[in-house]
């Protein structure tokens, strides 16, 4: 059929399963949400911010699994979206973002609104489209979900030319893709599978590094069930949290920065990393001459350029982790004796005796640790946790009792602040039966605030749960610690009243100083369902422990918590 | 620090707009080193041939290799071991140089005097890069003017 630009974009979304698209109109866009206006194939959520929207988008490809998908105009609509093409990239998150653009006859020509947006996006995206011809774009959008979907997932940013997207041409959308320069491997090599199991017999202190890859597969259950039948204590990343489900007797815990004791011990005496859909990011390995100094490396994942980036790999297996995870459990069923690893199991047990996750209560005033846990306690399974970027995430992290894939949703690539809300916002509007918490602070609330409005009009419940220690808490506790206290720009002195400043939205507020008000805020905001916004005063001079300083070696933590 | 070394790599393109672009800013963002790039379409195809001759240690090349391979107008990238090589060299001298002299040195890298006029002779040379070097080095005594470098070309032996 012969259609415009537009509605060929339209039609796009509808044929890929598109619900939700979350974005803002303008100049450049608008042919594109005239034909919006005019269908109801999707819901459109107007965020109040393009930053936001992309965010948004991302909460909910990251709950469901799906592309998000997400709308902004030119020029300043597309700068504000390129923190969160930036945040997906970093953190693997598939994306399909489409942009307005000045006319074809303006570009180059500094036209009003005009941004060279795919060479901005270029360094932050899986890949980008410039559409020059409205007979392209059933192609491009096509190849756009494809990309972002498939190998190791991402955005894709497509450019729309304001008469690109009103011209007429030819719409058909069951032609195959065929591109040719990309096919992702998904099939590990068998004969370096095998190897990588023998590898696994002979040691005798093998460790499971799971990582965020294990949820891209949506390969929890085979994760489990790996460590089950060869009986191998796993560490988890910052991306990885509800893997194996927080009781699991395999799991030790989170490993890096902010790991735990065991977790980080674990890996210094291991004679066997088993990567599993991890990156060995810095914020994980610490010193890289330190880290697993005396094992060898088996290391799974979908992206080539990630094995053997920083730390060399013995047995590199190019595939899904999914895939790769059902061989080897077959593999191991006859070749892997679980009861050989168990004066292993016993050294990691005792690691985590003698330095336990732990902080030390208070009863004046309210320890964010014990928010976290209470929390826990309270919603556990039942919530999905969002998190901005501080003290509070890593503490979110380190004390909710994660048991579900897709159930912790954080900027961890990126560390962006202001991630949290509108992460959460897509969150509610993916999986609408569970609650959507976004614990975050009181500096990173302030980054994407405008977001109530969002969440009131479209009847987003999500509950801000602010641990408000009245400073950038992260960035001062690096002061503490490393800049002999010199606490510069970071005590935020000047707070707004969070309460009315939710309640001025048509949201509820709540200030919490004892346990018992944390208790019945959170019972009363989860039964009002609208937009809440919970302000914990906390204890201001915590610090997030264990610690491995930057660029320093994981056994070396400092334990201890001192202000 | 590992050893760094030198490596020339063909890289097979589809032809279009931006894929330039992509691999000289993969280059700059992760802060590869270009010594020189070349780039021309494969006759009869829809596709180009980059020539890039970088340097770094073997896992910085292996990454390069990966990253380059990871973009996804590339269709394939070529890490040679066992090549030739050549590059081009146009050379300005002023016209009171001696003709013969000038012309006996090209003969001896690939070359010859391609253009005299009333000012100037140009004269060209196609060799290995590094003996294009060594020429360039030669004929300082001659004054050139302008000297314009084409980059490497490579293929598979
Ligand atoms: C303040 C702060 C502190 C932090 N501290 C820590 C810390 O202490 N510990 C910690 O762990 N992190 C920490 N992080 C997070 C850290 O920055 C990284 O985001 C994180 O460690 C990366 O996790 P990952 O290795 O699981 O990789 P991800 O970023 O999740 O990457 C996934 C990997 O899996 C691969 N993959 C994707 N899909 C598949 C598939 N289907 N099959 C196979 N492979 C696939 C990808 O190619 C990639 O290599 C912190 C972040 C912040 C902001
Ligand atoms: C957009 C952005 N700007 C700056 C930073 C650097 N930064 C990391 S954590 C942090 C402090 C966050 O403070 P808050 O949100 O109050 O959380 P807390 O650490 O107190 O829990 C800052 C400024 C960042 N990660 N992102």
């Amino acid at each position: 059929m012969e259609i415009n630009g537009s509605r060929m974009i339209i039609e796009a979304l509808i044929a890929e399963g598109v619900t939700k698209v979350f974005g803002y109109p303008g100049g450049a866009i608008m042919n594109v949400y005239d034909e919006i206006y005019k269908q109801d194939g999707f819901e459109h959520i107007l965020a109040r911010h393009e930053q936001a929207a992309i965010h948004a988008a991302e909460g909910f490809s990251k709950v469901t699994g799906e592309v998000g998908v997400a709308m902004i105009t030119s020029g300043p609509g597309f700068t504000n979206a390129v923190t969160g093409l930036a945040d997906a990239y970093m953190d693997s998150i598939p994306l399909v973002v489409i942009s307005g653009q000045v006319p074809m006859s303006l570009i180059g020509t500094d036209a009003f609104q005009e941004i060279d947006a795919v060479g901005i996006s270029r360094s932050c995206t899986k890949h980008n489209y410039l559409v020059t011809d409205a007979k392209d774009l059933p192609r491009v959008l096509k190849e756009a979900f494809y990309i972002a979907r498939s190998g190791r997932p991402g955005p894709v940013h497509i450019d729309v030319p304001k008469d690109v997207s009103a011209q007429i041409a030819e719409f058909d959308y069951s032609l195959p893709i065929e591109l040719e320069t990309y096919k992702p491997n998904t099939r590990g090599n068998a004969r370096q599978i095998k190897k990588a199991m023998d590898a696994i017999a002979g040691s005798s202190r093998p460790l499971l590094y799971l990582g965020g890859g294990i949820m891209n597969a949506n390969a929890t259950e085979e994760a489990r069930e790996l460590a089950k039948t060869m009986g191998i204590p796993a560490v988890e990343t910052f991306m990885a949290r509800g893997t194996m489900g927080h009781e699991n007797p395999l799991l030790i815990s989170m490993l890096g920065m902010h790991g735990s004791y065991a977790a980080n011990m674990a890996m210094s005496e291991t004679d066997l990393v088993i990567a599993l859909g991890a990156r060995f990011d810095d914020r994980v390995t610490g010193k890289l001459s330190e880290f697993a100094k005396n094992a060898g490396v088996i290391h799974v994942d979908i992206d080539p350029a990630s094995i053997s980036k920083l730390v060399n790999a013995n047995y590199p297996i190019v595939g899904d982790v999914k895939s790769v995870m059902e061989e080897m459990i077959i593999l191991a069923k006859d070749k892997i004796d679980s009861e050989r690893y168990a004066p292993w199991l016993e050294t990691v047990a005792h690691f985590d005796e003698l330095h336990p996750l732990s902080y030390k209560d208070d009863s004046d005033r309210l320890k964010p640790q014990w928010c976290i846990e209470r929390l826990g306690e309270l919603l556990g399974d039942d919530a999905n946790i969002s998190t901005d970027v501080g003290q509070h995430q890593m503490w979110a992290a380190q004390f909710y009792p994660f048991r579900r894939a897709r159930q912790f949703i954080s900027s961890g690539g990126l560390g962006t602040m202001g991630f949290g809300f509108p992460a959460a916002m897509g969150v509610k509007a993916a999986d609408p039966e569970r609650v959507s918490v976004n614990i975050t602070g009181d500096g990173s609330i302030l980054m994407n605030i405008q977001e109530l409005m969002t969440c009131v009009e479209n009847k987003l419940p999500v509950i801000n749960l602010i641990l408000n220690n009245n400073y950038l808490g992260m960035v001062r506790q690096w002061q503490t610690l490393f800049y002999d206290k010199r606490h510069s720009s970071t005590p935020l002195e000047m707070q707004p009243d969070f309460k009315m400043l939710a309640e001025s939205f048509g949201g509820i507020g709540y200030v919490v100083e004892t346990k018992e008000e944390f208790d019945a805020a959170i019972k009363d905001a989860v039964e009002k369902n609208v937009v809440a916004m919970i302000d914990v005063k906390t204890h201001r001079l915590e610090n997030v422990m264990p610690m491995v300083p930057a660029g320093g070696s994981l056994f070396n933590m400092m334990l201890e918590s001192k202000d | 620090m590992e050893a760094s070394e030198r490596r020339v790599l063909s890289v097979i393109v589809i032809n279009e707009a931006s894929v330039l672009s992509r691999i000289t800013d993969l280059f700059s963002g992760r802060g590869y080193n270009i010594e020189s790039l070349t780039v021309a379409p494969i006759p009869d195809s829809k596709y180009s041939r980059l020539t890039i001759a970088t340097s770094g240690s073997v896992r910085v090349i292996e990454q390069i290799t990966k990253q380059l391979h990871k973009l996804i107008p590339i269709y394939k990238v070529i890490e040679h071991a066992d090549l030739v090589e050549k590059e081009m060299a146009l050379i300005k001298f002023p016209i009171t140089e001696s003709l013969s002299d000038i012309d006996a040195l090209c003969g001896a890298y690939n070359g010859r005097i391609v253009n005299v006029g009333e000012n100037v002779i140009i004269a060209m040379v196609a060799d290995e890069p590094c003996r294009v070097g060594h020429f360039l080095e030669s004929i300082k005594r001659f004054n050139p003017k302008e000297i314009v470098r084409s980059g490497a070309v490579a293929l598979e032996r």
